[in-house]
């Protein structure tokens, strides 16, 4: 079956022809009334306006946390956590619903976000529901009479920038752990697509108390620079890319806040000769493993997009591998059936079609691919087919983050050369190992710098597995209890249990 | 498409060259700073002149001077241009719902880079032979 577009005959999701703000509780305009369009990539067209907001806006948004966060600092872990509960099952009853005006909104096939976005949120928020109720501070005992006692305490308003690739996920895997430490949020989601997490919030809106959390949406340059800049936020994280994130390192220097950033990579994807020594289930997964750059339509930060195949087995592997590519399913992203959908936006589109154009230039050869495609009935969206060029780790479709359904294969000749080639990126973000022998596996994973290598898998995202950059990739991990110090100060109490004068005075 | 007269790592379209002068009367004078990585990645930024600090871990590709417009220097960090400098960089602008901090997204406008291999005067110009 094939899933209705929101607003027609049999959709699962109803929208307003407006959406708001959302600060302090209320849902409210931009204070100047702008507007913009959110359009959706499927068709190309727009369905519903948004705040265009500015930075008036923002600073209402950032008093209204001020205003709660005393207040919600002080709930109990226990209030909080079972209000993150109560989140993930308001949205587990609506997962179609946000499942389908994701998809319409980002272009992602809804057998994605039924099956991913909106399941590994939900978890999220429950996972964190139970991080922060075992969470525990410490005491050390300095000496018999001197006790060092860790209190974990919010940071109090905290400002959020979601990036528009996985715009519920990533919006959730920032919320969590800011909301479960106890902090106020001030939210902007990507320009591309507020929809999706602002039909989050009016699902969610009477299980939090007013200000707690607050959704500005807008613009880069009007919204979130006056965001990241603001004096009232006590710490700002960022999803994107590196010229913004060296920005938002800037503003946060000069007030001194800590930041956590999330930039980006462009991940290897190894594959050793002895993935092909048995025709089975496992060469049967290494395959899906390298078709992995197409999930999210390469729109994801780890997209695997440099595959590294070893000599001894490239051409045989190559061409299973090519077959397995050819074997996805285009169309529709509204067709449960449809593996590959519309690239976000319009200038991601044609950001992509440049780099199909400098590839060729630089010599790679394309082994599929290679063009834009249509789907019928839905002429006006942004499709690419996925692609797949052959050529040498210094062409620049071997370094650029392309964020598109375009892979780079290259050949390497034992384990030093792969880690060779591995590494030799900007970035540090994702990686494979495919092997059958632990131990280069173990030594691949070891040696890659990168945060996250997934070994004989690709593209899971678990909560309570650890997910941040090395090099240029950025500061920070998300996804894991550790996150919660993120959002957190340590209070530390140094207490004197001894009558007894030090003799200094 | 103006012509250069001596070798250039980066021009601009003309459609990218009216945006500009149309931003300068809104923002004052632009800068660009060429980004990498995820989302919006390997797009170029543009920005108030000044607001983005550069310093050692940058390289100034070229300035741009669009006819009545301020110039406008164009970087990118020292890192990413080693792997981009066998390339000649063109400034577009495509219809586009923006990205970071760039001052055209409110426009409903993005720019975007068009790359072509140097010749063989142009590496030589720039000694990357």
């Amino acid at each position: 079956m094939v899933f209705a577009p929101p607003n027609t005959d049999g959709s699962k999701v109803t929208l307003p022809s407006h959406l708001d703000n959302f600060i302090g509780g209320k849902w409210v305009p931009a204070q100047d009334g702008e507007t913009f369009e959110d359009i959706s990539p499927v068709d190309g067209k727009a369905f519903v306006t948004v705040a265009r907001s500015k930075a008036a806006d923002i600073d209402a948004a950032v008093q209204a946390g001020t205003d709660a966060k005393d207040a919600w600092g002080r709930t109990s872990t226990t209030e909080r956590s079972n209000i993150l509960l109560k989140i993930a099952d308001r949205l587990e009853s609506h997962l179609e619903e946000l499942a389908v005006l994701e998809c319409w909104e980002n272009g992602k096939p809804v057998r994605e976000t039924l099956a991913a976005d909106l399941p590994l949120a939900i978890d999220h928020f429950r996972y964190f529901a139970g991080c922060v109720r075992a969470q525990e501070g410490g005491i050390s005992e300095i000496d018999h009479d001197t006790m060092a006692y860790h209190f974990h305490e919010p940071l109090g308003v905290v400002g959020q920038i979601i990036p528009w690739n996985f715009p519920i996920l990533m919006a959730t895997w920032k919320l969590a752990p800011a909301l479960a430490a106890g902090n106020c949020v001030v939210l902007k989601p990507a320009e591309q697509t507020p929809a999706s997490i602002l039909k989050v919030v009016e699902l969610i809106a009477d299980l939090l108390p007013d200000g707690v959390l607050n959704v500005v949406n807008g613009f880069g340059v009007e919204a979130g620079k006056p965001l990241a800049s603001h004096d009232g936020i006590s710490k700002i994280a960022f999803t994107g890319e590196t010229t913004t994130g060296r920005l938002i390192m800037q503003y946060a220097s000069q007030k001194i806040i800590p930041v956590t950033l999330e930039l980006g990579g462009k991940s290897p994807n190894v594959f050793f000769g002895d993935v092909m020594a048995q025709d089975d289930a496992f060469l049967d997964k290494a395959l899906e493993g390298f078709t992995m750059f197409a999930l999210n339509q390469g729109e994801v930060c780890t997209c695997p997009s440099r595959a590294l195949v070893q000599e001894s087995i490239y051409d045989e592997f190559m061409e299973k591998a090519i077959a397995r590519v050819e074997a996805i399913t285009v169309g529709n992203p509204l067709d449960p059936n449809v593996m590959v959908g519309a690239q976000a936006s319009n200038d991601q589109y044609e950001k992509i079609l440049s780099y199909l154009d400098i590839g060729r230039q630089e010599g790679a050869r394309v082994l599929t691919g290679g063009s834009k495609r249509t789907v019928d009935g839905l002429e006006g969206g942004f499709y690419i087919e996925p692609t797949v060029f052959e050529g040498d780790n210094s062409m620049r479709v071997f370094q650029e983050e392309i964020f598109g359904p375009v892979l780079s294969v290259t050949k390497f000749t034992d384990q030093e050369d792969a880690l060779r080639i591995a590494n030799d990126t900007l970035y540090g973000l994702g990686a494979g190992v495919w092997s059958r022998d632990t131990n280069t596996a173990y030594r691949m994973g070891r040696g890659i710098e990168a945060g996250r290598v997934w070994v004989n898998c690709y593209h899971q995202y678990p909560a309570h597995a650890a997910f941040g950059g090395y090099k240029q990739s950025g500061i920070g991990r998300e996804n894991h209890k550790m996150m919660l110090d993120h959002y957190q100060q340590t209070k530390n109490l140094l207490v004197s249990y001894s009558p007894d004068k030090l003799g200094f005075f | 498409m103006t012509k250069p007269s001596v070798a250039t790592r980066v021009e601009l379209t003309d459609p990218a060259a009216e945006l500009l002068a149309r931003l300068e009367r809104i923002h004052g004078a632009l800068m660009f700073h060429q980004s990498g990585g995820c989302c919006d990645g390997s797009s170029p930024m543009c920005f108030p002149a000044g607001e983005f600090i550069t310093s050692d871990a940058d390289v100034l590709l070229g300035t741009l001077a669009p006819e009545g417009v301020t110039p406008i220097e164009f970087w990118m960090s020292r890192s990413q241009y080693e792997y981009w400098k066998h390339t000649h960089l063109t400034v577009d602008v495509v219809p586009g719902r923006g990205s970071g901090f760039s001052v055209e997204a409110p426009e409903g406008v993005r720019f975007l880079i068009r790359s072509r291999l140097m010749t063989q005067e142009e590496l030589e110009a720039f000694d990357l032979l």
